[in-house]
């Protein structure tokens, strides 16, 4: 339970971040999502124990920030978590390949749920536009930030689950 | 007797050489022999003094060195101090600057608004949208719909409030739509954003004149935003016989990349039309 409080203090640093500096450091019209290659590298890591939860908090907290419609971040953010941790546990010996390659998914289920939600609140966005202009660039800004975020919740999960090591008498 | 007389007559010789020579150098006719004299010893003299300077410093050069080290490293750090200064006096410069332009605006609109400044604090975190976040909420007397400017024109409207922030919907947006009119031909239009942020006046009848250079401000048509707000001006115009309205590209005068504060109209409500819908019936 602790733990899973623990996030929210990291999300809300996150989401500080995001909207003061990274949301407004654009490649072209695209931008990288702190709080999504967070999930991700978390869902990845083979010590977490609670990556949904942290999914959740992370969805949640986006949705109430963000204008995008409630549900959007919040689906993307638990599909990623839950293919993250297939992958986990499918290609667990490569994990920064698995970070990298989710990163280009999740990236492209956000945007994709996104574009959907946005269609039928009524805003039809130009696809050819929004993918040049906005998905690619995002997913390159994703992959650049991947790498340092990974490495950050790397060190974040071995002090949040220390190793156990039990002594024998014998 | 002889050698009494021989040291007097000595000792005269001596004096009269001697008063000889001082009336010699006093009258002048000795100065290049003592020149030519005193040149070499002025010489060594100069040698001397140099090699006790270089002596003197090698002596002392390192306790002076320390010295020297201790006040540079002083001296560092206070220009260190100084330029950390300057960064903060210039950034509070521009924020004045950009405030002081707010209240101008504020002092000389003719429509006596009543306005609330707010610094821009975030911007929305999915890059399909156009949002900002303020750092003023309802507690400053914001509401939803209020529109947002600054001295140049139009920013946005305010889109959700919370007590000590609020988000504003920028008109580059995907999904907003302005009522505007375009001078000096006054015609109706609208101005639609998009993904990528820029902006386009639709819906002008074929009729009208619409050529790059004109003015695009706000209708007040349908009670979203007050008339006769700048919001840019006509770049391009793409009109084409077979279309039932053209269209053109605007350039808006304000910089939504570099937005740091804004102004809130606060007496201004949009109206709201949903009284006046008849209900669906089932």
């Amino acid at each position: 339970m602790l733990v899973s409080l623990l996030g929210i203090p990291i999300f809300t640093v996150l989401l500080m971040l995001q909207l003061a500096i990274v949301s407004r450091l654009p490649l072209l019209q695209g931008t990288a999502d702190l709080l999504m290659l967070f999930v991700i590298g978390w869902a990845l890591h083979e010590r977490v124990k609670h990556a949904w939860q942290w999914a959740l908090i992370g969805g949640i907290m986006v949705s109430l920030v963000s204008a995008t419609p409630f549900f959007a971040p919040l689906a993307a953010y638990l599909i990623t978590t839950g293919i993250g941790r297939l992958l986990q546990r499918q290609v667990w010996q490569t994990p920064i390949l698995a970070m990298l390659l989710l990163t280009v998914l999740g990236t492209l289920i956000y945007h994709g749920i996104t574009f959907v939600a946005l269609f039928f609140n009524g805003t039809t966005l130009p696809v050819q536009e929004s993918i040049s202009l906005v998905t690619l660039p995002s997913t390159l800004l994703n992959l650049i930030f991947a790498l340092p975020i990974f490495v950050i919740v790397n060190d974040l999960a071995h002090w949040v689950y220390p190793v156990e090591v039990i002594y024998s008498e014998t | 007797m002889k050698t009494s007389g021989s040291g007097f007559w000595q000792t005269a010789t001596l004096l009269l050489v001697g008063v000889g020579l001082v009336l010699f150098a006093l009258s002048g006719y000795m100065t290049p022999l003592f020149g030519s004299v005193l040149s070499p010893l002025v010489n060594i003299q100069e040698w001397l003094a140099t090699r006790y300077i270089a002596v003197y410093e090698f002596v002392t050069v390192p306790r002076d060195v320390a010295t020297l080290r201790a006040r540079n490293q002083q001296l560092e750090q206070e220009v260190t101090n100084l330029q950390s200064q300057i960064i903060e006096l210039q950034q509070q410069l521009r924020e004045a600057q950009v405030l002081y332009a707010l209240l101008d605006f504020a002092r000389s609109n003719p429509q006596g608004g009543q306005y609330v400044a707010a610094a821009v604090v975030g911007k929305d975190p999915n890059p399909f949208l156009k949002y900002i976040f303020i750092d003023r909420g309802s507690d400053d007397g914001l509401r939803r719909g209020m529109p947002v400017i600054t001295n140049q024109g139009l920013v946005g409207q305010v889109d959700a409030v919370t007590a000590t922030a609020a988000r504003v919907r920028l008109i580059t947006d995907p999904s907003s739509v302005v009522n505007v009119r375009i001078e000096p031909h006054r015609s109706e239009a609208q101005l639609v954003g998009s993904v990528t942020g820029d902006l386009t006046v639709e819906m002008v009848s074929q009729d009208a004149p619409l050529q790059a250079g004109d003015l695009v401000l706000t209708s007040g048509l349908g009670g979203t935003f007050p008339s006769d707000l700048l919001i840019g001006q006509v770049i391009s115009v793409r009109k084409q016989s077979n279309e039932l309205f053209q269209s053109g590209a605007v350039q808006p005068v304000v910089d939504f990349s570099t937005l740091q504060a804004v102004l809130v109209i606060t007496n201004f409500r949009p109206v709201d039309f949903s009284p006046l819908i008849p209900p669906t019936s089932p």
